[in-house]
């Protein structure tokens, strides 16, 4: 095969035609074939010896390509003019172009507009020829003044190593690539004054000088500063407290950070890298605490997964897939059977807390093995304590959160052997737990029977003022997790730019309209401060009462501050439309009581009911 | 042309065994007797231009004066320059010039009468060496005779099919030429592409050459070819083998091969078993074939000189250099017995005066004391023992880096640039100075000890020096002993020498009219030698513009030239994938050694003279004893040419650099010693190679993208090596 391609090579002689383009291209007209044949047949030959006394150049140039200068002194030799002003450094591409049944290779030369070139600034000079000395290896006996390298260690060659003289090669790709140099944030002597408190405070024995801490990182503008110091602080003292057990540290270092991230000044996207890996380790650690079976570990594990599942909200992204990566992280360990209880307690707790869905499609499904695990602790004879109550909290954990969601997912009559052949070892509990969670919900429908909605502004005072007068606030309270019905997380209560040291003034517009009577509305302007006349917008009766409405106008024109209205509609049930405020939570759609509808403005004094009650 | 040269330079050798170079060191009007066959020709030349001019009278008026100058040495030049040329017409005869004329212009009538006419042939030389082409055989029976041939050669007997396929080559080659001479296109290339693929994949690069050659008049300007034919391919078959080729030929009445054999052919025939296929390919790959045997008998002064008498002035200014130190006593001992090994004749040095050297200077005297001391604290290498390597990269040479030398101290690097530039730079901290200019040199007080301190201008100190001279690309560069010249060969075809005192160019050797590719100056300073494309290399001294000696017989260009470490002989390097060995004194080719399958591209002689170690294209190292002529060794592991080798200071180690980024070191002890302990059966010149380069490397070291053009042991054995950083 290489023969063959060898001989092809060899005697291959330019096309007659390329003769005639070029006679054409000097003026000559009529070109006898005859003589093509023979002028090619001798270019051809020409253009051989003299590619072979280029290479001869090529090699005494020490080089592996061939330049166009390598050309032009084989033609020198023979006493041919060189072809002057063709030079190039680079690899001068040669296009391919077929058509028509020719073959063609041609050199693509772009029209240049001088104009540009004059224009354009004069590039930089090229860097001069310049000396540098590499050691690639040395023996130890050697007066040589060298460091000593292995032999048989690679040479570390011309990349590495400073240039003896001048600038290099490497050094001028280093300053295309321009690094931005590293600046140090110092502290000023306050704010390291501050930090020191504040870290001590929080770590502290006394409990109020620690509310108070923590109440000034949540709501302290000028932290950014000290985020990074504060963000290893809490990363550092996890991992040296995990190790030593120290449960109430643990406990304090995880509310530190959801101080950190209840101020809405400070972004920690650029820290998760830290405190992620933090939390996770106070959800499913296999010991956190000295005595496992007196502590109340639990308590950390369900207080760091929330602030896994606030995170993952927040921070989760399609780049940085934060949720599924950490969702991938638990089920991985939860599915593994050698697990232990407690770090498989804290998989469960971290999934649960990231919502429904994930219950329904992670948990649910498991729940039969599960509670054959459970059981088999239970009823087993030979069980250490530890072992009995850590399964003991999985499957309180377990019913806690799976009931509401079946609840929800099942049809109404609830059997109980249905429910045993479903779920196995766990369904008669689930069964009762499921039964309480319908009723309970039924229950708080008819009591309450009126839509509650619950704003929590992460940091500033809320003054709400509303007609009723039925307003409190609770600006003083540390704030706690955003319990906002689901229908409205859509509309951040967060301030759309963290660093905005003040919050808008927000307006919230609750229009609740009765079946064909006349709609009362309602216009709660809260704001932390008046800055200008607050726009408030009174929607006008809705010409088809069916109609839903929702909708987010923004203030106009207020300074500084933009201004947010909200304005909720709420519509009564017997209307067919599938309004957003079905997503309120079943207890409001199905009640058939909420025809007028009033609005209550309240903070939340029983988190747990408001955040599961809605769902 | 070459053959004319060859001959010519033998002529000379008879006629003056003692240059009167021998009698003074200082002239060496060498240059006369080794001009006298170009006078003859340029002679030849000019009655041929005039008589095509009708200038008739001019012609007799020279004639007269030439033919009554020249006629006493006429007719022995004519002889050999015929006879090398194949057209011996009777040349012995012709007494004048006139008669010497039309030998040489109507020698082609002549000769080769069969042949078709050649009209307006103004190269006599070509026409007579091409119309040994013209025999008429029948065209399309050429490849029924190769054919032929070669069924008998795949027949006969294991052991003498190896030797016979030797021939395949030769033979191809001259049918080939002889069809396309006959005008037999068509056959020609149908023959070519029918038998190509058979042949040794070395010759690769030749037969792309041939492939080109398809008309006739394409045979006149092609050297390569015209070296072919005027040098006979070089066989060695055993009588046996031969004997059975004859009588096959003979039998099948095959003259057609038969007359190829008897007229371009060299069989050299010896008795005893026939070569194994290995024996023959080690030694096979160049363009002539391989060297006759004869070729290499000649004996060669290997052994290196006596160290000049500078032991009672050394001993002095050692002891005062050493009493400067504060530890005289230390180094005493040592240095007698230095002294008293170089006091031994070595039985195979030349002659002290063999070839005139310069005289000792006072700087250069100091300077041997500062390499004993220098030596006394080298370092013994060995297999346990390797060499740092120190490794310096150009950076931002834009892949024009085409030559580099360090001083023998290591003091100073040179590097020649694609871009005609020569750049010094002083690799110690040390500065490059110049001398201060005439005017500011009067008014220094010379009486004062400084005096060599003051003349240099200290605002001119810099770290490089830049010197512009040539206008093409400098192939080579070198420095001179003594560190005050430095010389660069160029594509322009100078040779130029610069002084390092005031950085200027001093003199510009103009001989070679093409490009010079290398030149190095003799260890003991004055001489250089140069090649380059023309194929000869010339022995210049400093002092003279005009080469002492010209070396002619290379069949292609003469890629690298190197000193013998006694100064009297040079080794010359060549595409024709030969290296020659070169007597100075009378300008002989002593050895001829082959075995290369690729342009040899670097060359190092052991510190002890009796070895060299050759690299080329191929990648391959091949190491030679002097001595016999021999190959001995085989370094295999560089894949690409490698373009620097050199010996450590004892010859413990040889290391080499190679275009494929890597420095390799070989230990040259074992490679020789593995040989010596062989019997060594010299008289038939069999080579046997063992195969123990993988044992013989000791260390392979890569640079990243930096090939390695130089490489250079300093006095105490660290490895310096250099190249261009290639960035893509």
């Amino acid at each position: 095969m290489a023969e063959e391609r060898r001989q092809k090579q060899c005697s291959v002689v330019l096309p007659s035609e390329s003769m005639k383009a070029m006679a054409e291209s000097m003026g000559v007209g009529q070109l006898q074939e005859d003589s093509c044949v023979a002028l090619s047949e001798e270019v051809s030959y020409r253009i051989k010896e003299i590619a072979q006394d280029a290479l001869k150049f090529m090699h005494h140039g020490k080089r592996r390509k061939l330049t166009t200068s390598d050309i032009d002194y084989p033609l020198k030799l023979k006493n041919v003019e060189p072809l002057y002003g063709f030079q190039s450094q680079d690899f001068i591409p040669f296009r391919f172009a077929s058509g028509g049944g020719r073959e063609l290779h041609f050199y693509e030369e772009k029209e240049v507009d001088l104009s540009d070139i004059i224009s354009t600034p004069l590039p930089r000079v090229p860097l001069d020829v310049s000396l540098k000395a590499t050691k690639e290896q040395q023996k130890a006996e050697s007066t040589e003044p060298l460091k000593a390298v292995k032999p048989g260690q690679e040479e570390d060659g011309s990349i590495q190593g400073k240039g003896q003289s001048g600038t290099s090669a490497e050094v001028k790709g280093k300053e295309k690539l321009r690094m931005k140099p590293r600046s140090t944030h110092e502290l000023s002597v306050e704010q390291q004054l501050y930090y020191k408190e504040i870290t001590e405070a929080c770590v502290g024995s006394c409990e109020a000088k620690r509310a108070e801490a923590l109440q000034s990182i949540a709501t302290d503008p000028g932290l950014y500063q000290m985020l990074p110091r504060f963000s290893t602080f809490i990363s550092e003292g996890v991992r040296v407290n995990v190790v030593q057990n120290n449960l109430a540290l643990l406990i304090y270092l995880m509310r530190m950070m959801k101080a950190l991230m209840d101020n809405p000044t400070l972004y920690l996207e650029k820290y998760l890298h830290e405190l992620l890996p933090a939390v996770v380790t106070c959800i499913v650690s296999k010991q956190l605490c000295l005595r496992p079976d007196v502590d109340n570990h639990w308590a950390l594990r369900d207080f760091a997964a929330r602030l896994m599942a606030q995170s993952c909200k927040t921070f989760s992204t399609t780049t940085n897939n934060i949720q599924s990566r950490i969702t991938k992280t638990f089920t991985k360990s939860w599915l593994d059977d050698r697990t232990q209880w407690t770090t498989r307690y804290g998989c469960i707790a971290g999934l649960s807390e990231l919502g429904p869905d994930v219950i329904k499609t992670l948990i649910i499904p498991r729940l039969t093995v599960e509670g054959v695990r459970i059981k088999a602790v239970m009823e087993g004879l030979v069980v250490s304590n530890i072992d009995k109550i850590g399964a003991d909290h999985v499957q309180s954990l377990l019913l806690k959160h799976c009931a509401s969601v079946i609840a929800k997912i099942r049809p109404a009559p609830d059997v109980v052997d249905q429910y045993r052949t479903d779920y196995g070892y766990l369904g008669p509990m689930l069964c009762s737990h499921v039964v309480k969670a319908r009723t309970q919900a039924a229950l708080q429908a008819q009591t309450v029977n009126r839509t509650t909605l619950t704003i929590t502004q992460p940091r500033p005072s809320l003054s709400v003022s509303q007609s009723g007068g039925v307003g409190s606030s609770g600006g003083s309270r540390t704030p706690s997790i955003i319990k906002v019905p689901s229908s409205l997380t859509l509309m951040s209560t967060r301030p759309a730019t963290p660093t905005q040291p003040s919050p808008p003034a927000t307006k919230y517009i609750v229009m609740a309209t009765s079946a064909g009577a006349a709609s009362t509305q309602q216009v709660i302007t809260l704001s932390s401060s008046q800055s200008s006349s607050p726009v408030t917008s009174t929607v006008t009766s809705v010409s088809t009462p069916l109609q839903p409405l929702v909708k987010l106008e923004s203030g106009g024109g207020a300074g500084s501050r933009p201004m947010q209205k909200y304005i909720v509609v709420s519509l009564p049930s017997s209307s067919s439309s599938s309004s957003s405020l079905e997503h309120k939570g079943g207890a409001t759609a199905t009640s058939p009581i909420a025809i007028e509808t009033t609005v209550k403005s309240e903070r939340s004094e029983s988190p747990a009911t408001h955040t599961h009650s809605p769902h | 042309m070459a053959a004319v040269q060859d001959g010519g330079s033998e002529l000379e050798g008879e006629k003056e065994p003692k240059p009167e170079l021998m009698n003074d060191g200082s002239t060496a009007p060498a240059a006369a007797p080794s001009s006298r066959p170009e006078d003859q020709q340029t002679l030849l030349a000019v009655l041929q231009f005039l008589k095509r001019n009708k200038l008739i009278e001019s012609v007799d008026a020279l004639r007269r004066e030439a033919g009554l100058a020249d006629e006493p040495e006429e007719a022995p030049g004519s002889e050999a320059a015929g006879g090398a040329g194949g057209a011996a017409a009777g040349s012995g005869e012709l007494g004048d010039a006139g008669a010497l004329l039309s030998r040489v212009s109507g020698g082609s009538q002549s000769a080769a009468a069969p042949a078709p006419a050649k009209g307006g042939d103004d190269q006599p030389d070509v026409s007579v060496v091409l119309s040994a082409y013209s025999q008429q055989g029948d065209p399309s029976l050429y490849q029924v005779y190769y054919s032929g041939l070669k069924k008998f050669i795949e027949s006969v007997l294991d052991c003498h099919r190896a030797e016979l396929s030797q021939l395949f080559y030769p033979l191809f080659v001259h049918m080939y030429l002889e069809l396309v001479y006959n005008n037999h296109e068509s056959e020609a290339k149908s023959f070519f592409e029918k038998f190509n693929g058979d042949q040794e994949c070395y010759y690769q690069d030749d037969l792309r050459v041939l492939s080109g050659l398809t008309k006739k008049e394409h045979m006149k300007g092609n050297e390569t070819l015209l070296d072919f034919r005027t040098s006979r391919f070089v066989l060695r078959i055993s009588r046996d083998s031969y004997q059975l080729l004859k009588r096959h030929l003979q039998e099948r009445q095959n003259n057609q091969i038969w007359n190829i054999i008897q007229e371009h052919l060299y069989i050299d025939i010896f008795d005893g078993m026939p070569r194994s296929k290995s024996q023959i390919d080690s030694m096979s790959g160049s363009l002539a074939g391989e060297a006759k045997r004869e070729d290499n008998k000649t004996k060669v002064y290997y052994g290196l000189l006596k160290e000049p008498e500078i032991e009672v002035p050394l001993d002095d200014e050692d002891e005062e250099a050493e009493n400067e130190e504060g530890k005289p006593k230390k180094k005493k001992p040592k240095k007698d017995s230095m002294g008293s090994k170089s006091k031994k004749q070595d039985p195979n040095a030349p002659q002290q005066n063999r070839i005139p050297l310069p005289e000792l200077k006072d700087s250069d005297k100091l300077d041997k004391i500062m390499y004993m001391k220098e030596a006394t604290k080298r370092i013994r290498l060995g297999p346990e023992s390797l060499p740092s390597i120190c490794f310096y990269t150009f950076l931002n040479a834009y892949q024009g880096l085409t030559a580099v030398d360090f001083t023998d101290d290591s003091s100073l690097l040179a590097g020649g640039f694609a871009d005609s530039t020569v750049r010094v730079w002083s690799v110690t901290p040390k500065k490059l100075r110049k001398v201060k200019s005439a005017a500011d040199l009067g008014m220094i007080d010379k009486e004062s000890d400084d005096v060599l301190e003051r003349i240099m201008d200290e605002k001119t100190a810099s770290e490089c020096k830049i010197l512009y001279g040539h206008s093409g690309p400098v192939y080579g560069v070198s420095f001179s002993p003594d560190r005050n010249y430095l010389l660069s060969s160029s594509e322009d075809g100078t040779i130029r020498l610069w002084s390092l005192q005031t950085f200027t160019c001093l003199v510009a050797y103009k001989g070679h009219n093409y490009p010079v590719w290398d030149t190095q100056f003799s260890p003991y300073g004055y001489y250089f030698v140069s090649g380059g494309h023309d194929r000869v290399a010339r022995l210049w001294a400093t002092d003279h513009y005009q080469p002492l000696r010209m070396f002619a017989g290379h069949l292609a260009d003469i890629t690298c030239t190197r000193f013998h470490p006694n100064s009297n002989y040079v080794a010359t390097g060549s595409a024709d994938r030969t290296i020659r060995l070169w007597d100075v004194l009378n300008g002989h080719c002593v050895r001829v050694l082959t075995g290369h399958k690729g342009p040899i591209h670097s060359l190092a002689f052991s510190p002890n003279g009796k070895y060299l170690a050759s690299g080329s294209t191929d990648g391959r190292v091949l190491l030679w004893d002097i001595g016999h002529g021999l190959m001995i060794g085989e370094l295999k592991g560089h894949t690409d040419t490698i373009y620097a080798l050199r010996f450590s200071r004892d010859g413990e180690i040889l290391a080499s650099g190679s275009m494929d980024n890597t420095v390799r070191l070989w230990d040259a002890i074992r490679a020789f010693d593995d040989v010596e302990t062989d019997d060594f059966t010299a008289a038939t010149g069999h080579v046997h190679l063992p195969d123990n380069s993988q044992e013989l490397l000791l260390g392979t070291y890569l640079s990243k993208s930096t090939p390695v053009i130089h490489l250079h042991f300093t006095r105490r054995n660290l490895l310096l090596s250099a190249g261009a950083y290639n960035s893509q």
